[in-house]
């Protein structure tokens, strides 16, 4: 992913003559194409048609034959409350994320690597495992605990502490903390693997000599295992705030079931920009807010690979 | 020597990691048991882990009268897992190879053209317009395969960077000066080399395309026929209905929906939605840490 190293050689590359290096390399170049050309379709052909939110969008015109209004869709939608709610949504949950997943995975992947015996293998497979399951079948699997009339905790763990039912699907307010949960029940097994990984080629010499002056399992971990884990915690970290502003689409549109009345907490620039698309119809407003996830998004990357191109290059993405 | 403390942390630990463990598994017991519940038990008394009533009504349900509505969205999640892998690896693999040769004429600014994607996307509304309003794909099968799921930049640049490191230059250069084409040199030097790496990719993408459910979502308005599971699954939480829509079963929708055991029967699907994956898991599992560890920091 180095780009600047391949520079580097491309002159020596020269020396057989430019025309005898394409005889050579068109084949190469002709098997590459699919892999380009699907890029092109994909990624940079709709890139132009960003300019939508700059145009009242009329299906019949097409995206260019569309009326220009300047700044007019974002004026709208800065106007209205939304586009407080749903940033304000993005960046706390994933802050939220950031923390709580870093925390975890770090204390399971220091407990993994300390355990001796059999069925260490096993916990990291099963830990594991929700990160394969769809965010659909999330959906279903948080339906059979929070389902007002016949879910596991409205049933079977409120009546124990004598608590009433609650209305899971209609109260926003405890919407942050079952996502909160949601997520780092599927993600936590995966960061634990690249924690655990990082851990592992950690020198065993820091540790024995750590044990021969009697310092505890808590010491090791404050003053040698939480050091050496900073570049990894801080790489994480930063390629994290890269993607600040954007979101999960199904963990706060599949999950929460798409429920009006949980908007205020579930509702963040991805399922707001699908919403205007696909069910209101409001495809300005929507392009807006999608172009404005976008431009901040990008800023964001690319500060945070300088700032990680700054810590440590190799790790930097460009 | 094992001390005291040794012995403590060890006792806390396991003990943990099988709370930690279970916790992960808990809610896709949960999904099974009710789904061989007795569907008026589960109204009563609730999502169970001990249910008062045992009953395979519901997949005798969803295979008896509505078989074919289930068993064609299965039918498409494979064929689409299936057709996807194959063709994200036919366009990752030649790619990334083409990217690993030091000696390949402008391959900076390509590396930079595949780069880039992952820096910056048009968003979802025109990349809407496009594949419906250019190529069409809107009630497709292409709907299903193509958007954003056959290949991504990610992994050519992971492939890439196998290539780089697990292929030496000088194998691939002493394979063409003995007089292989580029193409036979990629085929039947690189490729062998490099399969660890390939089957790593083709395991994502594979897990990729049947658990995806947002291209159905988006791009598959009318035609609920071309569903896969996923999509079928979405829609069934909303509407149960759905199932019942193509069985002569139900000539009045009301009568019809009454006999559906709807709770139980949303779990059956979703528990048939997962089995694949819990099938195919104990035999991938390690391949599957070993990608996670290589894409490691950069995922």
């Amino acid at each position: 992913m180095n780009i600047k190293e391949s520079n580097t050689r491309l002159p020596t590359a020269n020396i057989g003559g430019k025309a005898r290096q394409y005889r050579r390399f068109w084949p190469v170049y002709l098997m590459m194409l699919p892999g380009l050309i699907y890029l092109f379709i994909n990624n940079y052909m709709p890139l132009p048609g960003a300019i939508v939110a700059f145009k009242q969008y009329n299906a019949r015109l097409g995206i260019y034959g569309s009326k220009w209004v300047g700044f007019k869709n974002f004026e709208y939608l800065f106007r209205t409350s939304d586009a407080w709610v749903i940033t304000r949504n993005t960046i706390l949950y994933n802050v939220a994320f950031i923390i709580v997943n870093t925390i975890l995975a770090i204390l399971v992947a220091v407990v993994l690597s300390e355990l001796t015996g059999k069925r260490k293998k096993a916990y990291q497979s099963v830990i594991l495992l929700p990160n394969l399951i769809s965010t659909v079948i999330i959906s279903y699997l948080v339906f059979a605990f929070f389902s007002v009339g016949s879910g596991f905790i409205n049933k079977s763990i409120l009546p124990l502490f004598g608590v009433a039912p609650v209305s899971w699907y209609s109260e926003a307010k405890h919407w942050p903390y079952i996502i909160i949960f949601v997520n780092a029940w599927r993600s936590v097994g995966y960061l634990c693997i690249i924690y655990l990984a990082t851990l592992m080629g950690f020198d065993r010499a820091y540790y024995e000599s750590a044990l021969i002056d009697g310092a505890s399992r808590l010491k090791q971990f404050w003053y040698i295992t939480l050091p050496l884990l900073k570049p990894t915690i801080v790489m994480l970290t930063l390629m994290a705030i890269g993607r600040i502003f954007y979101s999960d689409f199904g963990l706060f549109y599949q999950v929460p079931m798409n429920q009006g009345a949980l908007y205020a907490t579930t509702n963040t620039i991805d399922t707001y920009v699908y919403r205007g698309l696909l069910q209101l119809g409001d495809i300005s407003m929507s392009s807006a807010a999608g172009l404005y996830q976008s431009a901040i998004g990008f800023v964001l990357v690319l500060g945070a690979n300088m700032l990680v191109r700054v810590i440590d290059r190799d790790s930097a993405l460009i | 020597m094992k001390t005291r403390e040794d012995k403590v942390f060890q006792a806390l630990g396991h003990t943990l990691m099988t709370v930690l463990s279970l916790s992960a598994v808990i809610p896709v017991i949960l999904m099974i048991i009710s789904s061989l519940t007795d569907n008026e038990a589960l109204l009563q008394n609730g999502y169970s882990f001990f249910p008062s009533q045992w009953s395979l009504y519901a997949y005798q349900w969803v295979f008896d009268s509505n078989g074919t509505v289930v068993m064609r969205a299965y039918g498409i999640s494979v064929l689409l897992t299936a057709v996807g892998t194959a063709l994200s690896l036919l366009m990752t693999t030649p790619l990334a190879y083409g990217l690993s040769k030091p000696k390949l004429p402008w391959r900076g600014a390509l590396t930079f053209y595949v780069f880039f994607t992952m820096l910056f996307n048009g968003g979802l509304v025109p990349t809407y317009i496009n594949y419906t309003s250019v190529f069409g794909v809107k009630d497709t099968f292409y709907g299903l395969l193509v958007p954003s799921l056959l290949m991504n930049a990610f992994n050519v640049l992971l492939m890439k960077s196998y290539f780089v490191a697990g292929v030496p230059n000088e194998i691939l250069e002493a394979a063409n000066i003995d007089g292989a084409s580029e193409m036979r040199t990629m085929v039947s030097v690189a490729i062998p080399m490099a399969k660890p790496m390939i089957a790593t990719i083709a395991m994502f993408v594979g897990i990729a395309y049947w658990n995806d459910w947002n291209n159905g979502f988006i791009y598959l308005l009318k035609r609920t026929d071309l569903f896969s599971i996923q999509n079928l699954l979405n829609r069934l939480m909303q509407n149960i209905q759905m199932l019942a829509t193509n069985s002569q079963q139900v000539s009045n929708a009301g009568e019809g929906l009454a006999k559906i055991p709807q709770a139980t029967v949303r779990m059956a699907m979703a528990t048939l939605g997962i089995l694949p994956i819990m099938v195919v898991y104990p035999m991938i599992q390690k391949n599957f840490v070993k990608g996670i560890t290589l894409g490691g920091v950069k995922g």
